[in-house]
């Protein structure tokens, strides 16, 4: 068999695996935390009676097992079932409906990030390679790094404060719903973007850098240096083919990341994406929608490391065409 | 008054109705001997005087979550009270800014037989949003969704008192209690008790169509409410729309209104309120309430059930201390009344608890229990700045030889497994318009929030006799002396009243405020106006 075909099918297989372990992991969790969603949304109105008449409503009243064995019946046939929230009235909101368009804010913030900060820290990471230990190099160096080790809430107050209140040029809301064209779209989500963008590019920029002076000191790096090859067109034609594996692993990270880990930038600038969602079902514990999104954030991770694992293999011909 | 006064006046009236033009006014003022900048504000607040129609208004309030829903029985947070209350529904009843019951949907209401009758009668010809009439079926079918056996509205706690609720031709409901209760309308302005049109007894709350002031144009829960002005409502309303963020971060609200994106915002962060206050266009929101935030000792539970140790905690705690680092100023020291004094029979008990370590530690002396350690449950669930009031608390106690201990408990499921639970631990209450309800929700033995676990016998039969007394004077000092129980004997520490405190632009115009729930008792986007 193909080994990417191979890799492809295994990972899938396993994927499937942790996605039920993830599914089990997180039910136990949620059943175990202290409080129920009719006293999290009673809050402090919640009194045994109005309790147990909410729990009879919404089916809570039936044992954990129980409950499992059907939610994972449904999530087999395409169902991933309903919202505890006003699963009393006639309209009912599936989770489906609850997380498409959140999913789709978090997907179209994460692309605009990722469009600009991918090839951006890797032209960055390769001119820092090839002029190593230059002023530009520790220029790139110290900025990238500080704003990785700058707390993100705090960039983006600063982001906020001076391109959306002392200069109007941005909003300081990026509040964005269905109704908003792509162009607005793009306009309010320019500041969480930028705010991400920089929390990640140090990260990608140090590993393409590292990743390419490791080849450096390579004897195949000086045999082309020696034979006259250009320092810059043996980096780009001979350092980085082989630099490919290491880049893409961290890139899949970063961009893992940009769709799992960024509730503090929504809530920051408000943007309705899927990790408020998250956040907000588990502190209200319902049930359905905090499972739909775990699913969703280890598939991500999943679908993206084998994406990474893809390309090192692609782009590595021993492992390609195995003897 | 004097003649240059009425002219004023006359001048300030025709301004805010448009007649007379900046240039006009600032002549007229100033010929009058006023300086340029005294004329100009004179103006301005003239402009914003007289409530016009149009403009959309834009808020940002502090709370919301995506699990919020339309049915008004889930209705617990600042994003949705409102909701019931002045924009999509519309209760029976309304509160006033004099903290008095006045009619809505209702078009009057008359006590009977002692008042454990109450009969209301129906405003004829208001419609919901979809265009049905509003009958008497369907206030029952409301009632009926919020009392029924089935019901986990919070508000059947509210009205644990009704027998029965029936329809008595299409314009009167009939109201029968278990016992007489004199305040029994203030109960219906309760905010989850807004008005539904209803099909076979059961009320349709999934489209949020109501009879109130705003048609719901979407809502996005967790994030935003739009809502258009409904032509065919009763009462009055200025709006052409409205917008509601919720914005939790407390930063980021503070940018939205500072970047000019929404006209309000609620809860300011009151550690840069000073610069907040002086924004330009800015007024402060800045309004005290019924609500405080409170200490409740179990009064069963040792060392508590001593009454001198519950006294003499209440010495041991420097009340303005708190509300001076907890409040940054912004409220007032609490005197062990749950009441505030705009509450009608509210008294100021006598002895005013004030920092007394020494008092403290005498009251102790004779309890026989010198060197008493407690544990106090602690929380930012609690109130805003919890646990750091609970600090501040030990550190007070130490002076009169109380130990206390902090157990700082996680915000996560407060109330279900701390509030109510613990023996000594924090809460927070929001208030109610009348002694009665608060003192039967809080303090009466048998209330499934009696967080004191007190039971005087003194109060409870008191508190019952209160409710079905009709003569004012006599009712007057039942409370009173219920106040002074509460003050001498109760569990309950008051630790203070928490203000109100948001940021406004001077492009809204306002009346007076309501001060029995935040955002002008949740009627903001109904009373307010586009200056």
């Amino acid at each position: 068999m193909h080994p990417v075909l191979r890799t492809v099918l295994q990972r899938l297989g396993l994927g499937v695996l942790t996605l039920f372990v993830v599914s089990v992991v997180i039910f136990a969790s949620l059943e175990m935390l202290p409080g129920g969603f009719a006293e999290a949304i009673l809050g402090q109105g919640a009194t045994p009676e109005t309790v147990a008449a909410f729990n009879r409503e919404i089916g809570l009243d039936r044992p954990a097992t129980v409950r499992y064995v059907e939610w994972i019946g449904n999530i087999f046939r395409g169902d991933f079932g309903y919202s505890y929230a006003g699963l009393g009235g006639s309209i009912k909101r599936s989770v489906t409906d609850l997380i498409a368009p959140r999913l789709y804010n978090t997907f179209f913030l994460a692309i605009m990030t990722a469009i600009v900060a991918v090839p951006l820290s890797l032209i960055l990471g390769i001119l820092a390679a090839l002029y190593r230990n230059s002023w530009y190099d520790r220029i790139v160096n110290s900025v990238t790094l500080t704003t990785i080790a700058t707390p993100e809430f705090f960039i983006a107050y600063l982001l906020m404060f001076f391109f959306a209140i002392r200069n109007k040029w941005f909003y300081s809301l990026s509040t964005v719903s269905d109704t908003t064209d792509f162009i607005e779209h793009i306009y309010r989500a320019a500041l969480p973007a930028i705010t991400l963008m920089l929390v990640i590019v140090a990260h990608m920029m140090r590993m393409t850098r590292a990743a390419l002076i490791n080849l450096l000191a390579s004897p195949y790096m000086e045999m082309a240096q020696l034979k006259g090859v250009p320092r810059r067109e043996a980096i780009i034609k001979h350092a980085l083919p082989n630099a490919w594996a290491p880049i893409a692993t961290v890139i899949a990270f970063n961009l893992a990341y940009l769709v799992v880990g960024v509730v503090v930038v929504e809530v920051v600038y408000v943007y309705p994406g899927i990790g408020q969602l998250m956040v907000d079902s588990v502190s209200s514990r319902d049930m359905p929608v905090v499972q739909a999104c775990a699913l969703i954030f280890a598939a991500t991770y999943i679908f993206l490391n084998l994406l990474a694992d893809i390309i090192s293999i692609v782009t590595n011909p021993r492992l390609l065409h195995p003897k | 008054m004097t003649e240059f006064e009425m002219k004023m006046k006359a001048a300030q009236k025709a301004v805010g109705l448009g007649k007379l033009s900046r240039r006009d006014f600032m002549q007229f003022a100033m010929a009058s001997g006023m300086t340029l900048s005294a004329a100009s504000m004179l103006f301005a607040s003239a402009a914003r005087a007289e409530p016009k129609q149009g403009g959309v208004f834009k808020a940002a309030v502090g709370h919301g979550q995506t699990t919020d829903s339309l049915d008004p029985a889930t209705w617990s947070n600042g994003f949705t009270f409102a909701w019931g209350k002045s924009v999509m529904g519309a209760p029976l009843v309304q509160i006033n800014q004099k903290n008095e019951v006045v009619p809505h949907v209702a078009e009057s209401f008359e006590p009977a037989d002692g008042a454990t009758k109450w009969v209301i009668k129906l405003r004829k010809g208001i419609t919901f949003h979809n265009g049905k009439t509003l009958t008497a079926d369907d206030v029952v079918a409301t009632i009926n969704y919020h009392i029924g056996p089935d019901s986990k509205s919070p508000a059947k706690g509210v009205l644990s008192g009704v027998k029965s609720v029936k329809a008595d031709g299409p314009d009167t409901v009939v109201f029968e209690l278990n016992g007489g209760n004199a305040d029994f309308p203030y109960l219906l302005s309760d905010y989850h008790l807004a008005m539904y049109p209803s099909e076979g007894g059961k009320i349709q709350w999934d489209k949020g169509i109501g009879a109130g002031p705003y048609v719901l144009k979407s809502l996005e829960p967790g994030v935003k409410l739009v809502a258009e002005r409904n032509p065919n409502y009763f009462g009055k309303t200025w709006f052409d729309g409205i917008e509601v963020l919720s914005i939790i971060d407390v930063a980021a609200r503070t940018n939205a209104y500072l970047s000019g994106e929404v006209h309000f915002i609620d809860r300011a962060d009151l550690k840069t309120i000073d610069m907040l206050k002086n924004a330009p266009d800015t007024e402060l929101y800045n309004v005290s309430g019924f609500a405080h935030y409170t200490a409740p000792m179990h009064c069963d539970t040792a060392p508590f059930d001593k009454v001198e140790v519950r006294q003499a905690l209440k010495w041991a705690i420097n009340r303005q201390d708190l509300v001076d680092k907890v409040l940054y100023g912004y409220g007032s020291p609490g005197n062990d009344n749950p009441l505030s004094p705009a509450i009608k029979y509210a008294i100021q008990a006598e002895p005013v608890y004030s920092y007394d370590p020494e008092k403290a530690k005498s009251l102790l002396k004779k309890a026989g229990m010198e060197n008493l350690k407690v544990d106090l449950s602690a929380s930012d669930a609690a109130f805003p700045g919890g646990v750091d009031a609970a600090v501040l608390m030990a550190d007070h106690a130490k002076a009169a030889g109380i130990e206390i201990n902090v157990v700082r408990e996680p915000n996560d499921g407060y109330w279900d497994n701390v509030w109510l639970k613990k023996p000594w631990s924090l809460c927070y209450w929001g208030g109610r318009p009348t002694a009665d309800a608060f003192l039967s929700i809080s303090l009466a033995a048998d209330a499934a929030w009696n967080d004191t676990r007190w039971k005087n016998p003194r109060f409870n039969e008191l508190l019952v006799a209160a409710r079905a007394e009709t003569d004012e004077a006599k009712r007057q000092a039942m409370y009173a002396e219920c106040q002074q129980l509460v003050h001498d004997d109760g569990g309950q520490v008051v630790l203070m009243f928490n203000n109100y405190v948001g940021a406004l632009s001077t492009k809204i115009g306002h009346d007076a405020y309501n001060s029995d729930f935040d955002h002008d008792g949740g009627f903001m986007y109904e009373r307010w106006w586009m200056a």
